[in-house]
């Protein structure tokens, strides 16, 4: 090849890298964009809310005045909802994962039905809680309690659970199954013994993404009329006396975390702005560590596990 | 029993054909799979040599679409396992397999090996841990799992993982044992380690081996049966078909010119 070729050539090299560049600082600024700004609301929040983040905010309950007023039936409350939640969704979505997944014939009435659960993932949360307000409310009798709003978040997230449950599903290689189908077992021994233990690190990943969208959920709790002044906390689910165990909390009145933000940045002083982001605080953390647990129960299943 | 040539049978297709949906993979095959000795199927990809394989433990009932037509016999008690009256699962516990790539559970060695008999009931720690030993040895995985039994499965080598899988395909007691192939995925010496072990093995159990590599099967195979699009040309003493085959496209094959 001739000299005047090879610069000819470098020279289109050099024009086509600078696109590189380009484009390696556009989507870092894209990337900045999006990081700086959360980190700056994230920072706000924390600046304004740190002075009130003491034990007595957790242990007290909300009161007309702004320094005296507390989290503790709103952490309850959300804490007893999520359980409610996890409870219902749990079971239901991942037996549901394994029908489709695992049982159901390939035919247009289960692709009808994959296709549906798709796309309630993206039905509008209010809409749950209409829903919710009709049948469980009214219909079922359960009132406006902990267990009407468990069971309503349980369904807002049962799409999610149902299509990350059949994803880990599928995760297991078809080598694994016939492996286990080659030794004589039946198709649930199949299911039991392999493919459900060891997909439930990704089982587990997707109920907690989806507890922790539940967990910040505010419309559809506020449609089935939770209120947003409680100063007593629900039935204790342990007793002194036999049987030990109580149900009682199931349908008591309650509030939640975003519902008690709601309410006090709805006040007009400034101080209760300061525990509205104090709540906000304390509930981006419960986020966070729910998606903690997810990435370390994910880590330490997956160590186990080389496909 | 039935007896050719002085030998017994332990298995035999007759006239077995297969369909995937429309799609005829497998043409009249008849064949006979002796008691106690090695029949290796070659051919060229396609054939249908794993597809032929994979109808002995119905493992193409797994998936829709599938159907058989024809019968394989099982001896001694002359039962059509393709039958739609038997449970494909009766006829994996009588018969099992060990598969292309090691395919061992993400758990113990000893719960690998135990899978088989847990399935059948067999939940007597003692007896369990009698029958994985045997199936350990009769691997000769033994000496290099007896202390590690409790280890997973995955932190064996490939070779080693394969006589894993092959001690999991034993301890189930099987009549016959189907390898599909199942050296593809391993290197010369552990290739050779599994090779050494059917030998041994043949003494107790019946093996039918696919096997993409000739030489393998001449030096493992008591008879080999030649299959060229999903029909058997040639089935015969492995020597005869090395040596001397009656068929030019066997010929073909096993020379190289073709395949």
């Amino acid at each position: 090849m001739n000299q005047p070729n090879i610069n000819e050539m470098r020279g289109l090299i050099a024009r086509h890298k600078r696109w590189d560049i380009i484009f390696a600082i556009v989507g870092l600024v894209c990337l900045l964009v999006g990081i700086l700004t959360l980190l700056a609301l994230f920072g706000q929040l924390v600046a304004e809310g740190l002075p009130r983040l003491k034990p007595g905010f957790f242990i007290s309950f909300p009161s007309r005045s702004a320094e005296e007023a507390g989290i503790l039936s709103a952490w309850v409350g959300t804490t007893l909802v999520m359980l409610v939640t996890a409870l219902a969704a749990v079971p239901l979505g991942v037996a549901s994962a394994i029908y489709l997944e695992e049982y159901a014939p390939k035919n247009w009435l289960t692709a009808v039905i994959e296709i549906n659960v798709t796309n309630l993932a993206g039905v509008p949360s209010i809409v749950y809680g209409l829903l919710a307000l009709g049948l469980f409310v009214y219909q079922l009798d359960l009132g406006q309690s902990i267990l009407s709003a468990g069971l309503t978040l349980a369904l807002l997230i049962l799409p999610v659970v149902i299509v990350a449950t059949r994803e880990a599903l599928r995760a297991v290689p078809g080598s694994i199954r016939e492996a286990a189908y080659a030794l004589g077992a039946t198709r649930w021994q199949m299911v039991s013994n392999h493919v459900l233990p060891y997909s439930q690190g990704g089982i587990m990943t997707g109920v907690i993404i989806g507890l922790s969208r539940a967990i910040g959920e505010t419309a559809p709790i506020i449609t089935i009329g939770a209120l947003t002044f409680i100063a007593f906390l629900p039935h204790p689910p342990v007793t002194g006396e036999f049987p030990y165990l109580s149900f009682a909390w199931l349908k008591d009145p309650f509030t939640v975390m975003p519902i008690q933000m709601f309410n006090w940045t709805s006040r007009p002083e400034e101080a209760f702005q300061h525990n509205a982001a104090a709540a906000g605080v304390v509930l981006l953390g419960m986020t966070l560590l729910m998606n903690g647990v997810a990435i370390w129960l994910r880590y330490r299943i997956r160590k186990r596990i080389k496909w | 029993m039935s007896e050719t040539g002085g030998n017994t049978l332990k298995a035999e297709a007759r006239s077995l054909s297969f369909y995937y949906g429309d799609y005829k993979a497998l043409k009249e095959i008849s064949l006979p799979v002796h008691d106690r000795k090695i029949t290796a199927l070659i051919g060229p990809s396609g054939c249908g040599k794993s597809t032929f394989l994979r109808c002995f433990n119905r493992m193409h009932d797994l998936y829709p679409g599938n159907r058989y037509d024809g019968e394989i016999i099982l001896h001694p008690d002359d039962v059509n396992i393709l039958s739609p009256k038997v449970d494909p699962i009766e006829v994996r516990m009588r018969i099992s397999m060990v598969f292309q790539k090691p395919n061992p559970f993400p758990k113990s060695i000893f719960e690998n090996v135990a899978y088989g008999l847990r399935v059948r009931g067999v939940s007597k720690r003692s007896t369990l841990e009698g029958k994985v030993e045997q199936a350990l040895r009769d691997a000769a995985l033994w000496n290099e799992a007896k202390d590690r039994l409790h280890d997973l499965a995955f932190n064996l080598s490939g070779g080693q993982q394969q006589r894993l899988c092959i001690a999991r395909a034993l301890a189930i007691d099987p009549e016959l044992v189907l390898f599909d192939e199942p050296t593809s995925a391993l290197d010369p010496i552990a290739t050779a380690s599994i090779e050494e072990l059917m030998l041994e093995l043949k003494e107790k159990v019946t093996i039918l081996i696919v096997t993409h590599n000739m030489q393998q099967a001449a030096r493992v195979s008591d008879h080999t049966a030649f299959l060229y699009l999903g029909e058997v040309i040639e089935f015969n003493e492995t020597k005869k078909i090395f040596t001397n085959p009656d068929k030019s496209q066997t010929e073909d094959y096993i020379t190289g010119r073709f395949g």
